[in-house]
């Protein structure tokens, strides 16, 4: 069996020497910290405390809004000022609550300890409510509630785990540095996943490029029965879900299906690291870890932040921005988006931020289309790039759907590989939420025709 | 001679043959359609841009045909001589419709509204909505790159290089409502056009809260509903901190106009207010005013801002040009 | 500061145009040398000249008709230049190379818009149109003779294609004994346009082009494997020597200089791989029925432009293998 996905893919420079093996390191609380309501998919949050309420850290500030909905808590104690809007990294308002820091009080309840803790008496059907009051989404970038799935909707069954260890984006290295230092309990958030799903399987996949990772899982796993780490070749979006199942177990999700289809839960190695927290430690979501890092950048490397820090705060404790950065890029290079305000606080979505150069950051000027193909065979999803931009920017939505663009995963290699710089995946990206909105527009009209005909009889 | 005569022979024979194959092919396949749908479609001025709700002109013809009355059956492009013309052919009365004009209802000009940061995207409105709140802190507001422009095939909207909004040529517009489709934030009204064009009209439409859209430009409405209190024919509604004048109500009085604090508020092709020291919005003149401020002043523009745009993927190949090509093709 | 907000991806493997045209320039310079090497000056003129032409018409029409904006950085005016220059005699007048670069720029690319717009492989509707305009100059081919002496009044001779036509024609097997030997054929030192002589050098451009990742496999392999594959039944069941034909089908003509580097051009070929390979097979029945049964002794470039054609056709029904398209077995 072969070591990576089958379609397409890329091999971008991996850069990820400049924060590589830096150890994390904790940034101090903010003054004050502001906490988006909406930090995950699905329903937003719905606050539960008020203006001038004091509050700990790790108590719950806002409910889950839904099923598909993720509670948040508090990342630092203090006062509530205000429940109001602050702007997202790009500028958009979304509700928040603003604490003003006092000391760092936890809730009793919360271990805080170092001490592994290995051995679990809970049932499975308590893991994954531990797991939902704790707030976990997929820490990956999706920021998928996790419990959602835990939990196989009726007439699916999972037969195996697949730990996304991989990241694929290049110059991140936040997962990478937590499986070096919590190799431990991210193989016990394993084994609870394992259990809460009943279910004895579970593959690790590693990118050949962290050779070290590689070994340091590959000697914990073994204690263990059922979990395997598998080194993958590089290539780019092995880290994305489909690909990953792809790589590691063989199997193709069909279209428009989620993992469960196959019998497969993808979980990242950060959010298991999380389970294990809240499961063992009483630790709800508060904090993840980082990667600071760009080419001119003082003080790369992976920084444990907690939620509601604003990111210019964070920036300067990585050594400010660098004098010639053109852009800031939340996430990596390959399908993070630049950001407008770096005022923006940390939250569960930021895996990274990457400082580019000026000189990186202008597009080249595009050219003729070539028809190459180059697009068509770096496709992961097996799409034909060129005719989906060409069909967005002729606002031919109908054969965009024909032609699957909703199978369009955002992954960038067809930007990336295409020689002429056509700015494809802008075209695409575009197209697909048209195509989205038009879909979910039929189906809401499908779904009010069909009660209105129960209605009638 | 016998090998001309043959050639003859067969070439007629094979001619007369097709010539009665397609003759009954054409009976059999024909379509009976009512004669007065050519002739309306005649009158129609066949720009085909679907301002009528039809998909074209030849739909709109159909429909005007099987309609009992013109009655709201209006082309926008040849307005009421049209559809005079159109009733003329079908014997019906037409009802005589208000002449109606687009407006961008944004004046966050260069120099009223900061650029706060650069956009390297493919630089087309929709593509720039889709992905953040744009060049400036104002997230209703213009975003500059001609979706408008593109949309239009009249010629009737141009980008003023000088302000950086798009500005309607009242005279070439015929309301056909391609650019208020193409504007990804609805920033255009087509609106009725007024007696000389005069018309009232709050050049904004920023519905957040009066600090947060005061910050991001000067030119915004603030939603303090002066205008309102004013106002003494109740045309000005306030509604999500953003004032809207009822054209059918307005009786140009100009009170709101004189009262607006951040002068959100136009008088269109009016004189200039007296209080006023700045000059006249954008829209009141267009093409050349945008001459004279792509040779006299570059004021309004950052000059880091445009040199950074200028090092930008040029618009060669963005939205507008694309969206050409793929219709001629 | 002002930053610059961009969706992503915000990186690029730093591929271009340019760099896909100069491989493939890079690629056809073993078959230049050989070329040098048999027919002398012939082929380092008509060349130049070709090439000049080709670089000189575009800017032309790019500046003075299309008032736009120059590409001849991109090269691939050069390449065009190339590539009509190998399907030419070397003893050819240069006015007509002249012509046949107007006609190939001019009409072939720049008429539908320039790169990317073509339907067309612009070299070929140069060669095809001198091809059918000057029938005695372009089919009369020198022998290799090197730099010795005028290139002009080099003594022509028979092309193995066209003593295989004759064979296949009067079923006189002894023709194959006048045949080049293998190894002439696949080094190049037999008649033929400039830059088709040496199936040696044009397949180690292959392999150069192969390993830039420039072109894929399938266009080359599936038009050779058919015309292999064809061939030897032909010859089995004409009862010729099948290794003498397969050869000369194989080395001689525009074969392996259409299957590498004419066929699979990019703006003309499909672009899944399945499409490609259709597209491949087509070119190799079509090349093998005019070959064998057509007019002309060499077929190469009607079967390219043929399959030109359909390639519209293949790019608007074939659509790769989508991710996840067959629902794994469970």
């Amino acid at each position: 069996m072969s070591n990576t996905f089958r379609i397409g893919g890329v091999h971008p420079h991996d850069n990820k020497a400049f924060s590589a093996h830096k150890q994390i390191t904790a940034v101090p609380l903010p003054q004050k910290a502001i906490i988006p309501l909406v930090q995950h998919i699905g329903a937003p949050a719905k606050a539960i405390v008020n203006k001038g309420d004091k509050v700990l850290v790790g108590q719950v500030l806002a409910e889950a809004g839904g099923f598909v909905s993720a509670p948040i808590h508090s990342p630092v104690s203090g006062t509530v000022t205000k429940i109001d809007t602050t702007n997202d990294a790009w500028g958009m308002p979304m509700p928040a609550i603003f604490i003003d820091v006092e000391g760092d009080e936890w809730l009793p309840e919360i271990d805080r300890t170092d001490t592994l803790k290995t051995d679990c008496s809970l049932a499975p059907k308590e893991i994954i409510n531990k797991i939902q009051a704790a707030g976990i989404v997929g820490l990956g970038g999706a920021c998928f509630p996790t419990h959602v799935k835990l939990l196989p909707p009726p007439g699916k069954t999972a037969e195996v785990l697949v730990v996304n260890g991989v990241e694929c984006e290049p110059y991140l290295t936040c997962d990478h540095q937590l499986m070096l230092e919590h190799g431990e309990e991210i193989i016990v958030g394993i084994q609870l996943v394992l259990k809460a799903l009943g279910i004895q399987k579970a593959v690790i996949g590693i990118e050949k490029n962290k050779p070290d990772a590689i070994e340091h899982m590959t000697k914990l796993a073994n204690r263990h029965l059922g979990i395997e780490v598998k080194p993958l070749a590089l290539k780019y979006p092995q880290g994305g879900e489909k690909q990953l199942i792809d790589a590691c177990i063989g199997r193709q999700v069909p279209s428009g299906c989620l993992p469960i289809e196959v019998g497969a839960v993808v979980d990242n190695v950060a959010t298991l690291y999380a389970i294990y927290q809240a499961v063992q430690k009483n630790k709800p979501l508060i904090s993840r870890v980082m990667t600071i890092t760009g080419k001119s950048v003082k003080n790369p490397g992976n920084y444990e932040v907690r939620f509601g820090t604003p990111l210019s705060e964070v920036i300067a404790i990585a050594g400010g921005i660098p004098e010639n950065t053109g852009k800031i890029i939340g996430g990596g290079p390959m399908m993070g988006r630049a950001m407008q305000n770096i005022e923006m606080p940390c939250n569960k979505r930021v895996s990274g931020l990457l400082f580019m150069q000026d000189c990186e950051s202008v597009r080249q000027e595009p050219e003729n289309c070539i028809r190459c193909a180059k697009c068509v065979s770096a496709c992961p999803m097996g799409l034909e790039p060129y005719l989906l931009a060409k069909l967005s920017a002729a606002q031919n939505w109908e054969r965009m759907e024909e032609l699957n663009i909703m199978d369009c995963i955002d992954c960038g290699c067809c930007l990336f590989t295409c020689p002429s710089h056509r700015p494809l995946l802008d075209y695409i990206r575009l197209g697909k939420g048209k195509v989205g909105g038009i879909i979910r527009a039929r189906q809401m009209a499908a779904q009010a025709a069909k009660a209105q005909a129960e209605a009638k009889k | 001679m016998n090998t001309i005569l043959i050639s003859l022979l067969v070439l007629g024979l094979t001619g007369l043959v097709a010539a009665v194959l397609l003759y009954l092919v054409a009976q059999k396949f024909k379509v009976e359609e009512d004669p007065r749908i050519d002739e309306v479609q005649e009158v129609l001025p066949g720009a085909n841009c679907g301002g009528c709700g039809f998909a074209g002109c030849r739909a709109m013809a159909e429909a005007c045909v099987k309609a009992t009355s013109l009655d709201g059956l209006l082309c926008p492009v040849g307005g009421n001589a049209t559809m005079a013309q159109v009733g003329e052919i079908l014997g019906m009365a037409a009802s005589a419709a208000e002449p109606k004009v687009a407006v961008v209802r944004c004046n966050g000009t260069c120099e009223a509204r900061p650029r706060t940061s650069v956009f390297g995207g493919t630089r087309t409105c929709a593509i720039m909505n889709s992905m953040y709140i744009g060049e400036t802190d104002c997230a209703f507001g213009c975003l500059g790159c001609g979706d408008c422009v593109a949309a239009c095939q009249f010629g009737a909207i141009q980008i003023n290089p000088e302000t950086g909004l798009p500005e309607v040529d009242d005279d070439k517009c015929t309301a056909c409502g391609a650019c208020a489709k193409a504007c990804p934030r609805n920033l255009i009204e087509i609106r009725k056009k007024g007696d000389d064009g005069m018309r009232m009209v709050v050049l904004c439409s920023n519905k957040a809260k009066g600090a947060v859209t005061r910050k991001a430009c000067k030119n915004g409405c603030i939603g303090c509903a002066k205008c309102k209190s004013v106002c003494g024919n109740d045309a000005i509604t306030v509604t999500n901190n953003l004032a809207y004048i009822d054209a059918d109500k307005c009786t140009l009085c100009r009170e709101c106009e004189a009262v607006c604090p951040t002068g959100a508020i136009h008088g269109i092709h009016m004189p200039l207010l007296e209080k006023k020291a700045k000059p006249a919005p954008a829209a009141a003149k267009p093409a050349a005013s945008a001459a004279e401020g792509a040779t006299e002043s570059k004021g309004g523009f950052d000059p880091e801002c445009a040199a950074k745009i200028k090092a930008l993927p040029t618009p060669k190949a963005s939205f507008p040009n694309m969206i050409k090509m793929a219709q001629n093709k | 500061m002002k930053l610059i907000v961009a969706p992503a991806p915000h990186v690029h493997s730093g591929d271009s145009v340019r760099k896909n045209m100069l491989n493939v320039i890079i690629a056809l310079m073993p078959a230049f040398i050989v070329a040098m090497i048999a027919f002398g000056w012939g082929a380092l003129i008509t060349t130049a000249v070709s090439v000049l032409s080709c670089v000189l018409f575009e800017w032309l029409i790019t500046k003075f008709l299309m008032k736009q904006n120059s590409h001849i950085g991109d090269l691939s005016a050069v390449l065009t230049g190339l590539l009509l220059a190998f399907n030419l005699p070397c003893n050819l007048p240069l006015w007509i190379v002249v012509i046949g670069a107007l006609v190939a720029i001019g009409v072939g690319k720049m008429s539908f818009g320039g790169l990317g717009q073509n339907p067309f492989n612009p070299a070929l509707v140069g060669r095809v149109f001198l091809l059918i305009s000057f029938p005695v100059q372009m089919t009369t081919w020198p022998r290799p003779i090197g730099f010795s002496g005028s290139y002009l009044d080099a003594e022509t001779a028979a092309t193995p294609l066209s003593t295989l036509k004759d064979a296949i024609k009067t079923g006189d097997n002894t023709l194959f004994e006048s045949l080049p030997t293998m190894w002439d054929s696949f080094s190049g030192m037999i008649g033929g346009s400039l830059g088709e002589v040496s199936a040696l050098a044009l397949l180690i451009g292959f392999i150069y082009l192969l390993a830039t990742k420039t072109i894929t496999w399938h266009i080359p392999v599936s038009i050779l494997a058919t015309v292999s594959i064809f061939a030897c039944i032909f010859a089995a069941i004409a009862g010729m020597p099948i290794c003498a034909f397969l050869t000369t089908t194989l080395f001689a003509g525009g074969m392996m200089l259409g299957a590498i580097y004419m066929a699979t051009d990019y703006v003309t070929s499909p672009m899944t791989p399945l499409g490609q390979i259709i597209y491949g097979i087509g070119i190799g029945l079509i090349v093998m029925i005019i070959r064998c049964w057509g007019a002309y002794p060499e077929g190469m470039s009607f079967a390219i432009l043929i399959m030109n054609a359909v390639t519209p056709l293949l790019n608007m029904y074939i659509h790769p293998k989508r991710f996840g398209e067959k629902v794994a077995k469970k």
